[in-house]
């Protein structure tokens, strides 16, 4: 378990890290937190060549709130997203969801653009991202660009990134006023991936959905924003209509089977998710009982 | 209830003034190791260590046509490249037989394969580096053409005549088959109001110490010895063996065993690859280590269970057990390992089911087969856990059979406490066990009725949760029945020396070893409070074959009960010794004297008469000042192995309580109590961390731990990530009370503590998982107990 032999530069600039992986190619890897890559590299699952180390970009650092716009630089660590008061008032539903990954351990190196980047489809982080409707912000040799979270997970460990470009950082709106959210995922022990996870940002009206965006993880190759979500938006919700959604969910899921989980348990758990996040949302606990899942 | 050992008259040893005994004192290494100050394997450097990674085999069975390294040979660092025919040169093979075990059969096994492979991770060749890394790059250039074989991996089709045989030596793939038949099962079950049957299944696991298994073996021409440094239960076989197979004299090998990081019996064997690293620094002439990485760990580190066992019980209405009968099939990998054989667990199903109660029909059949997977041998509480599953699960369905409380059934047919001694249908003889004052102690722990009323409250609202209890028996203190009398070099018996130094403190040196347990704590109580000085006046010497005494190490629960009392046996000579030559010095005679806080003191009165290391300097140093003829001996050894019962039989119960998400199918565990009967409890904090510390790894069984073969015999999750090990998030606060009925075969009293835990977990929660389905009508008689496995048992996927 030593990672074979392979080259080191630590970035000076985010300018310098696109230069070194524009002149590297697809033999270039960046370091960021590591809790990804260097068990991968250690495993020997893969031997890049040169490792671009980002770690002492500072403008990549921080949490920064500008009118309704909420960015968090690329390098904040998971254990900044825990601790910041900014994300506690715009984002609380990143600040429940981050308690999920890992351990402290892991949560102190680990960050946001890693997590994003390595796009593992069981991780936390994307689910969020799409149920936040996040901008990815990144950075390569034509500039920087900017792409909506929907588009950005493109398969496993798959994303829009190009392997010239850098994530710089994420943008959210904050949350508006009456907004709420649930997170919740089944994993086998604390700080495991998830077997199936939910996070749900919502808006609620007179007890009923006004919005509602529910990103799945650990159900397919990529996060899922289901359109099941609509089926429960400004309708009186009743066990008949929770039913409507569950079927949809249903039809949207292709999940995997592995280890923990056959495909059929992974869509019967993602369907109890469903039903536990809107009785929960709504504080209507009958909605949980009664043969729904 | 403590049982008065009675023959001892008066103040024992061990009640002396200030005694350590039953008290709860720092071990003396703990800050040793809390600096990092201690000396694991991977910590020695020596000058010319090279470094060996093994190239493993990717097949589960295979023929090696070929091996090309000629490429990896030239990379920088490399030392050497050497395959098993070269290594076969320099140590021969072995088999892992032992004679008491009638039939038992394997065939030889090297260091490296030679010409086949037979699981996944069997090494075929060593790559020798300057650094770790160094080979590893290499390894990754050599070819090895493999023309791959048909695998044997489903135990249940492995006798079958259509499945290949792995060794045609042998002719089949049966390795042991013990059958015992006892008192009249087929008469009792004719009679038995109610007869229930079920198949009990159990996933392979492995140990996964934090250390991984670690050699730096040096042998050195000059002296023609070899010196293995090496995390091992037993520094003494480990000689034995490795002076066998080189051809050496145990004389030329010396073992040296610091500090260990875990071994849970993981590290109490010897494994192809170790052997591997000692001829390879025989042929290289230098120092070579090998630490396995996690990885080969999962692959080679043995596993233990996988067993599928049919189970029987009659019963009838009046909850009376009339039969217990089982069928038990295991798969242990291609051989049976070295040198305490692959079939000591399923022989110990065999001993222990029913094992806690009164019945006296019996009867059991158990298989053990090979597959070409990882070798398979003793882990924690071997074969324990698989017996208490299956007697314990029985007692539970013949008590949902005819509608009694689990608690009653077990009232009824438990062997009273007053019944000893006597012995177990599979003819085990217990000397004293306390199963209902256990169970009774228990019940008022974990206030039974309050709990099932509870229960009963949340079932109403739709939360399910269950109880589950498990009786359990242990072997410990095992004497040469275990081992020496198959013929294998495994001491039984264990010696400690005990010695003055020139300034009154002790020097100790034990053959038990330190991986964790205690053994140094234990041994520094016994000897400070046998001779009268403080702890920190003894230092204790382990794990080296050069400086301790002859015997057989910790494993089998045995270190307190036999290398204990062996301490406390060279300690009272020492401490006559001590007296006598002090009442030469202060013309008083041994008897009106006595040794109390490092001092020399009146019996009578206590005041001080002359100080431990005034005693010293007169003997050391001004042994003139002595009338003639005194020559004091202050240091004394003793060996103790235990003679009238072939183990130390103890007991104990335990329970669980959890909730099962019938929605999901999780199980969260909320409590867990076990009672326990140790006999005589030396440090209670070492004790109750032993018990947590093994009902932990039975959660890991009942809940999380598996070893995930597929159907080619590769191993599916040999990593941390998909192999889930218990972890403390998961834990539930494991409360632990004591009852003691100390062994009269020694002095101190003790039985070993060190499995129990183990034994008893998994089936108390197996049982609480069945307790809290009953409402759906489900049982589920196999762990690991996954969600994947109570939703489908629940129908709802
Ligand atoms: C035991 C353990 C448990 C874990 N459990 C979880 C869990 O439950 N949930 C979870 O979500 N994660 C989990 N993780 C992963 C952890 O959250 C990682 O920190 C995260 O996935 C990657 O972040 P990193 O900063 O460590 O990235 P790195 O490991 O440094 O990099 C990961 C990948 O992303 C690329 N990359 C990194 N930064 C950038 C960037 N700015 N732009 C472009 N590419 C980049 C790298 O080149 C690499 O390919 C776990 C990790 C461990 C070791």
């Amino acid at each position: 378990m030593k990672a074979s032999a392979f080259a080191y530069a630590r970035a000076t600039s985010v300018k310098n890290a696109v230069e070194l992986l524009a002149a590297h190619g697809d033999g270039a890897k960046i370091l960021s937190g590591g809790q990804s890559l260097m068990p991968a590299m250690n495993l020997r699952l893969i031997s890049p060549e040169l490792i671009v180390d980002i770690g002492e970009l500072a403008e990549l650092r921080g949490i920064v709130v500008q009118g309704d716009i909420l960015t968090i630089g690329a390098l904040t660590r998971h254990v900044d997203l825990l601790k910041s008061p900014e994300i506690a008032i715009h984002a609380p539903l990143l600040a429940d969801a981050i308690a999920h990954v890992a351990h402290p351990a892991i949560r102190n190196r680990g960050t946001i653009g890693g997590s994003l980047a390595h796009a593992d489809p069981a991780s936390e982080l994307p689910a969020c991202m799409l149920a936040l409707e996040a901008t990815i912000v990144a950075r390569g040799p034509q500039g920087e660009r900017r792409i909506a979270a929907r588009d950005f997970f493109t398969g496993i460990y798959e994303t829009a990134l190009s392997s010239q470009e850098l994530l710089v950082a994420v943008e959210l709106p904050t949350a508006p006023h009456e907004s709420t959210h649930y997170f919740h995922e089944f994993a086998r022990r604390h700080g495991d991936y998830a077997i199936v996870g939910l996070a749900a940002q919502a808006v609620i009206r007179d007890g009923r959905f006004a919005d509602l965006r529910l990103g799945f993880f650990a159900v397919g190759d990529r996060p899922l924003l289901t359109a099941a979500a609509h089926k429960l938006i400004n309708v009186a919700i009743s066990p008949t209509a929770l039913s409507a959604a569950l079927s949809a969910l249903d039809g949207e899921l292709d999940p995997q089977g592995d280890q923990q989980a056959t495909p059929a348990m992974r869509r019967h758990l993602a369907r109890v998710l469903l039903a536990r996040c809107v009785s929960t949302l709504l504080s209507r606990p009958e909605l949980c009982v009664g043969g729904l899942v | 209830m403590t049982t008065d050992p009675g023959k001892r008259d008066g103040l024992s040893v061990l009640d002396r003034p200030n005694s350590y005994i039953g008290k709860t004192v720092p071990r003396p290494n703990l800050d040793r190791l809390m600096q990092g100050r201690g000396l694991y394997v991977s910590d020695i450097e020596l000058p010319r260590m090279a470094h060996v990674v093994f190239l493993r085999s990717p097949h589960a069975h295979a023929k090696i046509i070929s091996i090309e390294s000629s490429t990896a040979k030239r990379m920088p660092g490399v030392v050497a490249v050497v395959t098993g025919p070269e290594l076969a040169a320099i140590i021969t093979p072995w088999v892992g037989v032992l004679s008491h075990l009638k039939g038992l059969k394997s065939a030889p096994q090297s260091a490296i394969a030679t010409d086949r492979v037979c699981w996944q991770g069997e090494a075929v060749a060593a790559v020798v580096a300057n650094s770790r890394a160094a080979a590893e790059d290499a390894a990754e250039h050599i070819l090895v053409s493999y023309e791959e074989l048909d695998a044997v991996t489903d135990m249940s089709t492995a006798l079958d005549p259509a499945t290949p045989v792995i060794h045609a030596s042998l002719g089949d793939n049966l390795a042991f088959e013990r059958n015992h038949d006892a008192g009249t099962v087929d008469q009792a079950f004719a009679n038995s109001d109610e007869v229930v049957e079920a198949e009990f299944i159990f996933g392979r696991h492995t140990g996964v110490t934090l250390e991984p298994r670690s050699v730096v073996a040096d042998w050195n021409p000059a002296e023609a010895r070899l010196t293995i440094y090496q995390g091992t239960q037993a520094p003494h076989m480990v000689q034995n063996i490795a002076a066998l197979h080189l051809g050496l004299k145990e004389s030329q090998v010396r073992v040296v065993c610091k500090d260990v990081g875990g071994s849970f019996g993981i590290k109490v064997h010897i494994y192809a690859d170790e052997m591997a690293t000692y001829a390879l620094s025989k042929l290289l002439r230098r120092p070579v280590k090998f630490v396995a990485d996690r990885v080969e760990s999962f692959n080679t580190d043995i596993h233990a269970r996988d067993h599928r066992c049919k189970g029987k019980i009659g019963v009838n209405r009046d909850g009376t057990i009339t039969a217990f009968e089982i069928d038990d099939l295991t798969g242990i990998g291609p051989y049976s390992m070295y040198p305490r054989t692959s079939a000591i667990e399923a022989n110990q199903v065999v001993n222990l089911v029913g094992g806690p109660y009164v019945t006296k029909n019996y009867r059991a059949r158990a298989r053990v087969v090979f597959q070409n997977k990882n070798v398979m041998c003793q882990y924690r509480a071997v074969g324990h856990p698989i017996a208490c599953s299956v007697t314990e699960g029985l007692v539970d369905l013949a008590a949902m059979k005819i509608g009694m409380d689990p608690v009653e059934i077990r009232r009824r047919n438990l062997i009273a406490d007053d019944a000893y001694p006597c012995a177990s249908p599979s003819g085990l003889r217990f000397e004293q066990l306390s199963h209902h004052a256990a169970l009774a102690k228990l019940i008022n722990m974990m206030d039974y009725d309050a709990l099932r009323a509870k229960q009963a409250v949340l079932r109403a609202k739709n939360i399910h949760c269950g109880i589950g209890i498990a009786s359990f028996i242990e072997v410990t203190n095992p004497s040469a029945a275990f081992y020496g009398v198959g013929g294998a070099k495994i001491s039984s018996q264990d010696g400690v020396t005990v010695r003055l130094d020139a300034q009154g403190s002790v020097i100790c040196q034990t053959s038990i070893t330190e991986q964790g347990q205690g053994s140094e704590s234990l041994t520094a109580q016994i000897v400070g409070s046998v001779l009268g000085v403080s702890m920190d006046r003894v230092r204790v010497i382990l794990g080296d074959t050069d400086n301790t005494p002859y015997g057989g190490g910790t494993w089998a629960s045995r270190g307190a009960g036999i290398g204990g009392e062996a301490a406390l046996q060279a300690t009272k000579v020492l401490r006559k010794n001590i007296l006598d030559v002090a009442a030469t010095i202060l013309q008083s005679t041994p008897g009106e004297l006595d040794i109390v806080g490092n001092s020399i003191v009146n019996t009578s009165d206590g005041a001080p008469r002359i100080e431990l290391n005034e005693l010293a300097r007169i003997v050391y140093f001004r042994p003139d000042t002595l009338p003639p003829g005194i020559q004091p001996e202050l240091m004394a050894t003793r060996h103790f192995v235990p003679r009238e019962y072939p183990f130390a039989f103890t007991n104990g119960v335990q329970a669980s309580w959890l909730e099962v998400d019938t929605d999901t199918g999780f199980v969260k565990l909320l409590k867990h109590w076990v009672v326990e009967d140790c006999g005589t409890i030396i440090n209670p904090q070492l004790v109750d961390e032993q018990i947590r510390g093994g009902v932990v790894q039975g959660l890991g069984a009942a809940l999380f731990e598996k070893c995930v073969y597929d159907e080619r015999g590769q191993l599916t999750n040999a990593n941390m990530a998909d192999y889930l090990v218990p972890m403390s998030g998961e834990m539930p606060d494991i409360d632990i009370g004591h009852v003691v009925s100390p062994t009269l075969e020694t002095e101190l009293g003790a039985k070993g503590a060190g499995e129990a835990g183990t034994a008893g977990a998994a089936a108390a929660v197996a049982n609480a998982v069945n307790d809290a389905l009953q409402p759906f009508g489900a049982t589920i008689t196999e762990i690991p107990l996954t969600p994947q496995i109570i939703l489908t048992a629940l129908g709802r996927i």
